[in-house]
């Protein structure tokens, strides 16, 4: 205790726990180039209109199939577009869709997981429910939803969202057990502080960071999941171009044109692989045993 | 022990019903009416009508759910609109590539996460493990489809090894049928190897961190006998969780795989019922998966008694 007494205060005050566990993320080689990837890909996105030479849209048949050159850095389609400007596009629908997803499912799944830790009574019934979504692999979840609802992008958003949301529920609840039993929830509650009170602020505020962990995976399994379903013809209208639909459209004719298969897969594999760099150094540095292990 | 299997039968049995019911009532979430839908524009009213009739959707939501579920208890998985036949019958037709492709993929996916898993823990933090760790990342960054397609261009197209696409006539041996899954199983192995290798890699990590392996180390042991009969044995354990999971992850993929592959199985039969509407196979096929995956978490967690005799129930 003494120790502690005459240790002086050196830490700065504007330092928070969460700026603390930031600044030592981004001190990871992995994170920062996951970190830099996804703000590429995002800018490429939010710019999209200004970034790319040619309208995703416009046709010209007598373009068409044109392998990668410096008018076209990667090619064009069976319909003379311009595969770049497609692929720069894809990343606005195929990201804003992972963005919603993250967020329907989060908020769902924090809302059921809240519920399901905090009281007792509640915990039976919507565990039962979440093992039981979680009983269907995630993509056939999906398509049978897609199917029923029909296909659109608001419907795959939902889709998704509704086979994501028992995942974070299952975090949410974990954590929420553990942090229930802490002192200064007993606390807050000998102080007379409301139940939704100490769930929202004083639980949500210390399960934040496995939570963000399983949104940065969440993000990158909806990227995945969006291009599968639309791959398969259930997904978004095949007129958007997706990254899914770019790939389904270009593959009949990809024994001459790979470029067309190539590019829009790429994009899929770093927009999944740079949000999992992301998420994986995220978890090893809230883990301890894990850390140990690295 | 009699107890706790009695449990879990009963907890698998609750979690069944959920299942049913969840999948009864997600095809019921189509707006407007399911015999419509399923007839499509060109249905007349009197097409409608009847469908209703024998289906049984001119009745109450609940008797209708009740009739449903008499009949999944006798294992009557309802009639495909389409293919007029039984939905049992169209699943256990389709059933045998999928089975074959979901066995191989995980025999692959094993064969390469598993040692890749011991050799990145043995030798962490070099060249190696890193590289391994990345492969890793790579494999869950892959969509399956994608990577079937690419593989499909260089060794089935390019080079001509494998057949592009199909299972074959139905008349051909049973090796010959087996042939066109060689590239499947591969893309779904390799793909689902990534899951099998981070776990086996922490695993063993967490493994060679014990006493037991230092007593191994300081009886003067070799490093192979240490880490393959002391080690590996104990870090295996955990690894059969993750097969459970896998299973999940390879039926998924084998949905989107069959159909690069244009392999008659379960997934290509899903996906053809999705555009075509056919709700009895979609409900069937939901439910006999969903199933199949519960019974597997099942088998596993007693599949533990067998191998870790620390465990016990």
């Amino acid at each position: 205790m003494n120790t502690v007494a005459t240790v002086p205060m050196t830490r700065a005050p504007s330092r928070s726990p969460s700026a603390i566990i930031v600044r030592k993320l981004f001190r990871r080689k992995l994170v920062l180039a996951g970190a830099a990837i996804l703000v590429v890909l995002t800018l490429l996105a939010l710019f999209a209109p200004w970034v790319t030479p040619y309208d995703p849209m416009a046709m010209k048949i007598s373009d068409r199939i044109q392998s990668p050159r410096l008018a076209h850095w990667f090619g064009t389609d069976e319909l003379g577009r311009d595969v770049f400007s497609r692929v720069v596009f894809g990343a606005r629908y195929s990201l804003m869709i992972g963005a919603l997803v993250v967020l329907i499912s989060v908020t769902g799944g924090v809302l059921l997981g809240l519920a399901a830790g905090f009281f007792r009574r509640l915990d039976g019934p919507i565990m039962r429910f979440v093992d039981a979504m979680m009983s269907f692999p995630d993509i056939l979840l999906a398509i049978a939803l897609v199917a029923v609802l029909g296909a659109s992008m608001t419907n795959v958003i939902l889709a998704l969202a509704i086979v994501y949301t028992p995942r974070v529920a299952r975090v949410v609840r974990a954590s929420t057990l553990v942090v229930r039993e802490l002192l200064f929830i007993e606390a807050a509650r000998a102080l007379g502080v409301s139940t939704w009170r100490i769930l929202f602020v004083h639980i949500l505020n210390n399960i934040a960071s496995p939570i963000l962990v399983q949104a940065t995976f969440i993000f990158a399994y909806a990227v995945l999941a969006e291009a599968g379903l639309s791959f398969l013809g259930v997904g978004v209208p095949p007129d958007l171009p997706t990254w899914g639909t770019m790939i389904a459209s270009g593959q009949q004719f990809a024994h001459q044109a790979i470029w067309l298969v190539v590019f829009p897969g790429v994009a899929i594999v770093l927009s999944a692989l740079s949000l999992q760099m992301v998420g994986d150094g995220f978890r090893d540095l809230l883990d301890p045993k894990l850390r140990k292990a690295m | 022990m009699t107890r706790y299997l009695a449990s879990r039968f009963a907890g698998m049995a609750i979690v069944m019903l959920l299942v049913a019911t969840l999948v009864f009532f997600i095809t019921r979430l189509a707006p407007g009416d399911p015999a419509a839908v399923m007839l499509g524009d060109q249905a007349t009213a009197a097409d409608i009508a009847k469908l209703r009739t024998s289906y049984g959707l001119d009745k109450p939501l609940p008797v209708q759910f009740a009739y449903w579920l008499g009949e999944l208890v006798h294992g009557n998985l309802g009639q495909s609109i389409f293919l007029q036949r039984p939905v049992t019958q169209a699943l256990l037709e389709r059933a045998e590539p999928t089975f074959f492709l979901t066995l191989f993929s995980i025999f692959i996916a094993t064969l390469i996460g598993v040692p890749c898993g011991i050799i990145a823990a043995v030798w962490r933090g070099r060249i190696i493990d890193q590289f391994f760790s990345g492969f890793a990342m790579l494999g869950a960054s892959i969509p399956s489809f994608w990577f079937g397609l690419i593989l499909m261009q260089i060794f089935a197209v390019g080079l001509g090894w494998f057949p592009v696409a199909g299972y074959g006539d139905p008349g051909v041996p049973l090796s010959e049928r087996l042939h066109h899954l060689v590239l499947p199983s591969i893309v779904l192995g390799v793909v689902n190897s990534a899951l099998i290798l981070r776990f086996t890699r922490a695993s063993m990590l967490d493994v060679l961190g014990d006493d037991h392996i230092r007593t191994a180390r300081a009886k003067g042991l070799s490093e192979a006998s240490v880490i393959l009969r002391h080690a590996l044995r104990n870090a295996l354990i955990p690894v059969i969780t993750v097969l459970g999971l896998t299973f999940a992850l390879l039926i998924g993929g084998a949905i989107v795989t069959e159909t690069v592959f244009g392999l008659p199985g379960v997934g290509n039969l899903v996906v053809s019922a999705v555009l075509r509407r056919d709700y009895p196979v979609i409900q069937g096929a939901l439910l006999v998966i969903a199933g199949l995956y519960v019974l597997i978490n099942l088998a596993i967690d007693l599949l533990y008694l067998v191998v870790d005799p620390r465990v016990k129930y």
